[in-house]
């Protein structure tokens, strides 16, 4: 895709001062062993006192001086085997990516077998099979409790999945689906349209549907516009439409009922505002083998 | 030792030499970079951030978000297979400054763009152990009330557009108007949301 490597004046430039600094750091430990020389002309000390302290002129202890040279000897040997001097790659041609190509292939001759195993099989067997559910289980943590909630209970404007209510369909193929392409839900705010009355009789109908308590008189004339503006995806009964992702409004699951408010209040909200749920799309995330996994994990969640 | 005397005696002197062997390091590390296609290419199909998510970038800058959240992904497998691709120096060629972080305290953000829905931002953003319960991550709801007035966008691209970011003129134009009015939230959000895109499909 890019040109890796530098341009040739750019390489020679990081060749010559990578081992001018190391030569220089080589002269600066030999000229400082060199103080020993000058131990008889200052007394042992530098030269200078202060308050009568004194500063002894001493060498280096040996350690010390060994591992300055030990650096300079591991630099000299790293910049053979691994990249370091401009364009050249070192003897061992190690790179960052070229590691992490053989940590992938590794992974794939150990993983790989196992997700090919579990492709075989359909989801409805995969949901009866401990192994794959561990997995499932653990794909679903790292990459859909953050929504569904650890517990896959959902939450305020994320779907419980262990229910048997279902926006989009609760076979595998749809679940699959769901978890493939992604999900938009586009239910339109009604404000404009039927006003503050409107709405308020409307959502009393709504809440009817599902025999919540409600005004009668309200939900009568709200009955009038759910089956002008709502019915087309709820469906006259209230039904709703897998399809569209219209939920069911008599079963008394509400996705949108806010912590703070009460299910008339909440519907209100969904009245005025409409919704715009979103799930996104996995498959070009975690790819097939997961996806299947996760499937089968969702779908066992329903299926007790 | 007399020579040594004489530089540490003189602090000038002494200060120049320093930065002199200090700078032995950036001419081999940092200037050659400069000449390296590689890092000045932007990558394939990579678009400059909207007016909105310009603004956005900022309040990320201003919340500090990226004192614990990273946004470079490194190849390793246990990274890609949690975050994604790994990060390629093309992505950064238009960040000033770039935010690839040094602490991950949050997980990295690099590859956040789609993953998840704006509603989940919003819930995450107000308060996060509303979707998080384990989350030590802070709320920050003032986002949800203070709105841009815009006033600064179109100086932002315009200094951007001289260090490189291809912004046409007609952008910058409009862009006071695109942001005005608009809250820090759905511009923070807009920003996350563009995070990685050039590099999902690969």
């Amino acid at each position: 895709m890019f040109n890796d490597s530098l341009p040739t004046f750019w390489s020679i430039w990081v060749a010559i001062i990578t081992l001018t600094v190391i030569l220089g750091c080589l002269w600066l430990v030999l000229a400082v062993k060199k103080s020993e020389k000058y131990k008889e002309e200052t007394e042992n000390t530098v030269g200078h006192a202060f308050d009568g302290i004194e500063e002894f002129d001493n060498p280096l202890p040996r350690w010390w001086y060994m591992k300055f040279l030990g650096t300079i000897v591991f630099g000299l040997g790293y910049l053979v085997l691994y990249p370091g001097l401009g364009n050249f790659q070192g003897i061992l041609n190690w790179s960052s990516t070229g590691q992490w190509q053989e940590e992938m292939a590794a992974a794939e001759v150990k993983y790989g077998p196992v997700f090919a195993a579990f492709g075989e099989k359909t989801i409805e067997e995969l949901a009866q099979d401990p192994a794959a559910l561990e997995v499932g289980g653990r794909l679903f943590a790292n990459n859909c409790a953050v929504c569904h909630g650890s517990g896959a209970k959902g939450a305020y404007g994320f779907p419980n999945l262990t229910d048997e209510d279902w926006l989009y369909g609760g076979s595998a193929e749809k679940i699959k689906e769901s978890l493939n392409l992604g999900r938009m839900a586009n239910m339109p705010a009604w404000q404009g349209i039927l006003g503050d009355t409107g709405i308020e009789e409307t959502a009393h109908y709504v809440v009817s549907l599902s025999g919540r308590a409600h005004d009668e008189a309200l939900a009568a004339k709200g009955q009038v516009h759910y089956q002008t503006y709502c019915a087309a995806c709820h469906m006259p009964t209230g039904q709703g439409m897998q399809m569209l992702g219209a939920p069911n409004l008599t079963d008394d699951v509400w996705l949108y009922k806010a912590p703070t408010l009460t299910v008339l209040e909440s519907v209100k909200q969904t009245l005025r505002h409409g919704r715009q749920g979103v799930m996104p799309a996995q498959l070009p995330r975690l790819g097939e083998d997961k996806v299947h996994l996760l499937t089968a994990y969702v779908y066992s969640l329903s299926q007790k | 030792m007399k020579s040594h005397e004489y530089i540490e005696k003189r602090l000038g002197l002494l200060g120049a030499l320093i930065i002199v062997v200090i700078s032995f390091g950036g001419l081999a590390e940092i200037v050659p970079l400069f000449h390296m296609s590689k890092t000045t290419t932007p990558i394939e199909g990579m678009k400059p951030w909207s007016a909105l998510q310009l603004e956005g970038r900022d309040i990320y800058i201003r919340e500090g978000c990226h004192v614990c959240h990273t946004q470079m992904v490194r190849p390793f497998r246990a990274e890609t297979e949690r975050y994604g691709h790994y990060s390629v120096a093309g992505e950064s060629v238009w960040e000033r400054p770039f935010l690839w972080g040094s602490k991950r305290t949050g997980p990295d953000l690099a590859r956040l763009g789609g993953k998840y829905s704006d509603d989940w931002h919003r819930a995450h953003m107000y308060n996060p152990r509303d979707v998080v319960p384990e989350s030590n991550m802070p709320s920050f709801p003032w986002l949800f009330t203070k709105t841009l007035s815009g006033e600064d966008t179109a100086q932002k691209m315009r200094v951007m557009q001289t260090l490189g970011v291809p912004y046409t003129d007609d952008e910058i134009e409009v862009a006071r108007e695109t942001v005005r009015g608009k809250t820090e939230i759905e511009a923070l959000i807009a920003y996350l949301q563009g995070l990685g895109l050039a590099m999902k499909d690969r």
